[in-house]
């Protein structure tokens, strides 16, 4: 079962510090019914994503297939298996936001940082990223940065949105 | 000395300076010189006007004493030539007192009826007390010394509460079989997912007042004989999440949840899981699939879940606003929750109500109301004076209604048959702005990116939906096109495994019915009569209101946009995207389509 594969120097299974939180994360979920699901999200939220090797090392600490492992991650679409930008921007594009405007501001934004949805900046400040319906409908369109939501963007008012992101020190 | 009939102060605070205050002080001097206005108005900078945080960056004029809020280079020229040239203070930029505002959840209109938000908004939802002041947990006391299991069940059966996350099931009906099944372990699972998108009640009722949902839910594990729930929250809804559980923290502390509560001998606890990003998972198979920690994917039905749910155990899953509703009938009875809606719709219903509307936000209605009385008595009608053209009920499953509708009393059997459905309540109003051929195309889209792959009619078949939907908005629909999208909707309908593929033709179907003359003009006249189709219209600037501020040439992602400033300018349709950021940011209405 333990395939082989090469494990980058930087990759969080090979950092002391990382794979403790892995490790934690596994002590105190491992045992619970349907864990899987927790452990990832939790190591997601903490990481930030949940590379090969990370995959391939929590398969074996649950002893089940690294298939099983796989196929959970890449059945979500919150679950990621590369680092994201020090800040992710994800546009809502649900029913209200797209007849409210977003497709717009996501040309506007492609247009100010230079990069797809999906993509992340060169400086590795920002990502961007198309999200579902984040449930603030009422404010139309919607922008998520980080954890707060912004509504009603006009696309003249996002260069204002990001400035503060990706200036130096900028956090 | 120079005298000035006005000063502007500039607030360049470290925060408004950090948004672009100095290129609003530059782009002043430059526009009062254009306008020649420099020898009036003074530009000054001062340290701080209002909250930064909120308004930067913000203007002050005086003497009027004018306060413009979140400005930046491009709205300038507009404020200049209006209120400096013209004198008309811009109302749209001006700061709005800083009354707190919720915007999702006002005061109740006339007509709307509160059971399930009664206290959102009014209560610390962060607190059990304040809850239990409003009668909170009197209910599961009512059942725990008064109520055999069957008596409770009885009570729900009589209420006519039908289940509130689409389909409409008898909640009392569901929890009888649970009941019935043979079987030691058996669980109540909330479904919190909300994929519906433009829905947001439940996320409001988990954050505004999430003890009635554990109340709920512990009368129906009382009910069906269980003693472990779980509640499925989407990972959208941080807030929800931790309130959610700061609120069961809370109940264990206090005996309301855990062994022996309220000193009987009846034992119940909860857990919230968190979903991962997956529409398909609000599915109630594919949901409990998600909480065995495996990929979130619907089995056919039979068996039930009341029959072999959870880890293949007896199950009971209710939607956050169906367990919402069970506290108040315990306490209020029956008949009092009978008394409301129609003959076969008992109760209340939340909607959220977003689009084209002046009132955008939750509300709580007695259900047979008319989708009139909702758009126009509590919505307040189309914003911005322009017309009605349809309402999506129902989310990517249910359907879109058009202006014949609008006196239809809303209740399950009444939107079904009318070509939609309940589904959660989110109600999307759409403007004559908008392109129906489009926005079928974008709920396809929507489907065929959610789908779980795992039947071939949703897999396939959406995405050949979507196809000839694309190509009808891209002008390239040929005859026949119509009769592909009925017959493959149909068998899309019939052979899916799941409610996802089976109600996936819906918006197709809904929009051929009442906008065919629509997909004609697309396919036949290569003619978008909305003037939404990227592909069917050109974007023009009229030269006569055109007062060449540069804003559309600057913000114009395509660089399409060119021309001397004061000039006219004009658009180059070779190189335009489409994109429509012109006529959003041009705030002398001069971009016209055509
Ligand atoms: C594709 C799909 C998505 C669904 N999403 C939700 C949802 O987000 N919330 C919900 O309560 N029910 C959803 N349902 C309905 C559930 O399967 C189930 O009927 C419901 O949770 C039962 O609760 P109720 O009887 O209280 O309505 C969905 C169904 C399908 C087919
Ligand atoms: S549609 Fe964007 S928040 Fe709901």
């Amino acid at each position: 079962m333990l395939k082989q594969i090469d494990i980058p120097e930087n990759d969080p299974v090979a950092v002391a510090d990382r794979r403790a939180l892995i490790d934690e994360i596994l002590a105190a979920n491992k045992d619970r019914p349907g864990g899987l699901m927790v452990i990832l999200n939790e190591v997601q939220s903490k990481i930030g994503f949940i590379s090969e090797p990370m995959q391939l090392y929590i398969a074996n600490r649950l002893h089940v297939p690294v298939s099983t492992v796989h196929g959970v991650v890449s059945f979500y679409s919150f679950f990621t298996t590369t680092p994201r930008g020090r800040h992710t921007i994800k546009f809502c594009m649900g029913t209200a936001c797209y007849v409210g405007g977003a497709p717009q501001l996501i040309e506007k934004a492609k247009q100010v940082l230079g990069i797809e949805p999906g993509q992340t900046t060169k400086d590795g400040a920002i990502t961007l990223e198309i999200c579902r319906c984040v449930g603030a409908c009422s404010q139309a369109p919607v922008v998520v940065v980080d954890e707060d939501s912004h509504g009603r963007v006009r696309p003249n008012k996002f260069p204002q949105l990001v400035r503060g992101l990706t200036e130096p020190g900028g956090n | 000395m120079a005298f000035f009939r006005s000063h502007v102060l500039v607030s360049v605070d470290p925060e408004c300076l950090k948004r672009g205050a100095l290129e609003v002080v530059d782009a002043l001097h430059d526009e009062l010189v254009a306008q020649g206005l420099n020898d009036e108005i003074q530009v000054l900078e001062t340290s701080r006007i209002g909250d930064p945080v909120l308004f930067g960056p913000d203007l002050m004029v005086y003497p009027e004493g004018v306060h413009y809020a979140c400005i930046s280079a491009d709205d300038v020229p507009y404020i200049v030539t209006e209120h400096f040239l013209k004198g008309r203070p811009v109302e749209k930029f001006r700061a709005q007192e800083r009354v707190v505002v919720d915007e999702e959840l006002g005061a109740p209109k006339p007509k709307e009826v509160r059971v399930v938000l009664r206290n959102i908004g009014k209560i610390d939802p962060n607190n059990i007390e304040d809850y239990i002041a409003e009668d909170g947990y009197a209910a599961l006391a009512k059942v725990l010394s008064e109520y055999t299991p069957e008596q409770v069940i009885d009570v729900i059966l009589a209420s006519g509460l039908r289940g509130r996350g689409g389909a409409g099931f008898p909640t009392g009906k569901k929890w009888q079989f649970a009941r019935q099944n043979p079987g030691d372990i058996k669980y109540v699972i909330c479904n919190a997912d909300e994929g519906d998108p433009g829905a947001f009640m439940n996320r409001r009722v988990l954050e505004g007042d999430p003890h009635a949902v554990i109340e709920g839910m512990t009368i129906a594990a009382y009910a069906i004989g269980s003693r472990q729930g779980y509640i499925y929250c989407r990972a959208e809804y941080p807030l929800a999440v931790k309130t959610i559980s700061i609120a069961i923290e809370q109940a264990r502390d206090l005996g309301l949840l855990g062994e022996n509560i309220l000193g009987t001998d009846f034992s119940f606890d909860l857990e919230v899981r968190i979903g991962a990003g997956a529409f398909v998972c609000g599915e109630e198979t594919a949901l409990m699939a998600s909480i065995e920690g495996r990929r979130g994917e619907p089995r056919p039905r039979p068996p039930f879940p009341a029959v072999a749910g959870l880890w293949m155990k007896p199950s009971n899953i209710n939607n956050v606003e169906t367990y919402a509703n069970v506290p108040q009938i315990i306490l209020r009875g029956a008949e009092w929750f009978a008394s409301m809606g129609t003959e076969k719709s008992k109760g209340t219903k939340t909607f959220a109500l977003a689009g084209d509307l002046k009132n955008t936000g939750l509300i709580e209605v007695p259900l047979g109301i008319t989708l009139r009385e909702i758009i126009y008595d509590i919505g307040g009608g189309i914003k911005d004076g322009k017309g009605f053209r349809a309402i999506q009920t129902g989310g990517p499953a249910g359907g879109c209604l058009s202006e014949e509708h609008l006196d239809l009393p809303i209740d399950y059997e009444g939107l079904a048959s009318a070509g939609s459905m309940m589904g959660s309540g989110g109600l999307v109003v759409m403007d004559t702005g908008n392109c129906m051929v489009d926005i079928a195309r974008y709920f396809m889209d929507f489907i065929q990116e959610e789908s779980c792959g795992k039947c071939t009619p949703c897999r396939i078949g959406t995405r050949r939906l979507l196809e000839i939907l694309t190509n009808i908005c891209e002008g390239k629909g040929q005859d026949g096109d119509i009769e592909r999208l009925e017959e493959l909707s149909g068998w899309i309908k019939a052979t899916s495994l799941c409610g996802l593929g089976q109600g996936a033709p819906n918006p197709v179907m809904s929009t051929l019915k009442l906008f065919r003359a629509e997909y004609e003009a697309h396919i036949y006249e290569k003619r978008c009569p909305a003037k939404v189709c990227k592909a069917l219209i050109t974007y023009n600037i009229i030269k006569e209101t055109c007062t060449g501020c540069t804003v559309c040439a600057r913000n114009c992602p395509a660089n399409a946009i060119s021309g001397e400033r004061r000039q006219p300018h004009r658009i180059d349709p070779d190189i335009c995207i489409r994109c429509g950021i012109c006529m959003q940011v041009c705030n002398f209405n001069a971009i016209e389509i055509n």
